[in-house]
């Protein structure tokens, strides 16, 4: 469950949704606009985005902390992830289900597009549907060369 | 509303036309949690986010008073394909 970690650095997530916005205290069926561009901003603040419940380092529910996993053994490049825990921040929870019809959490965004929660995410992971789609959004740790020249010769089998 | 693993298998026949479903209460008897296999040829020729959303549609008001909730849809001929049995 450790192997995200080793591969995507903590640091390298955000965590939040910014910006904040102050709280309405009325009950909206549908999502102000003002909401709606927040989402919309969060979406398109990284090219992987995942609305989760928890951090990545924390998740607070079993199919977030599925998600995050499967998307740390895709090799995902935390310079390009963000997630945001929909926890912290009700009008978020709420939203976001409205913003993308999508009617539970965790929710997954590559480049601008939902590509589904946590079901979607692990069958397309099994079939290679993931990979695939990460490869060409070129959202994956690019490979390192110079690591391979670093390793001495002795070493080299 | 509570919901059961019967009546909820009634819902998914019911609004999916699904030839088999499979409900699973996971969630230790408070009925917060279920795990669905639904086989229907609605879901012909569509992806699986296309699926979900059907799925999400028809289920919305059931889906939005548990707490989780995880589906497997087939078509007829990819659940015999697999090895599923017609109920």
């Amino acid at each position: 469950m450790f192997k995200l970690f080793n591969r995507i650095p903590k640091s390298s997530f955000r965590s939040g949704f910014q910006p904040r916005l102050t709280y309405q205290p009325v009950s909206i069926r549908f999502i102000s606009t003002e909401i709606k561009d927040a989402i919309q901003k969060a979406v398109d603040s990284s090219k992987i985005v995942l609305f989760m419940k928890g951090t990545p380092e924390f998740p607070q529910c079993g199919f977030s902390r599925a998600s995050i996993q499967i998307l740390g053994q895709q090799g995902v490049d935390p310079e390009k992830f963000a997630a945001y825990n929909v926890l912290e921040d009700q009008e978020l929870r709420e939203g976001i289900k409205e913003f993308s019809n999508w009617p539970t959490i965790p929710q997954l965004y590559v480049d601008g597009e939902f590509i589904g929660g946590c079901d979607i995410i692990m069958s397309m992971a099994k079939s290679g549907e993931l990979a695939e789609l990460l490869e060409n959004s070129d959202c994956l740790v690019p490979e390192e060369p110079e690591l391979e020249s670093n390793v001495q010769p002795q070493e080299r089998n | 509303m509570s919901l059961t693993v019967d009546s909820l298998k009634q819902i998914i026949t019911d609004r999916l036309s699904a030839v088999v479903a499979e409900v699973e209460d996971v969630s230790g008897g408070c009925g917060q949690a279920f795990v669905v296999i639904i086989v229907s040829d609605v879901f012909k020729g569509k992806n699986k986010l296309m699926r979900h959303r059907l799925v999400n549609n028809a289920l919305k008001d059931e889906i939005a008073v548990i707490h989780a909730f995880t589906q497997k849809s087939f078509t007829v001929e990819e659940w015999e394909k697999q090895g599923g049995k017609l109920a």
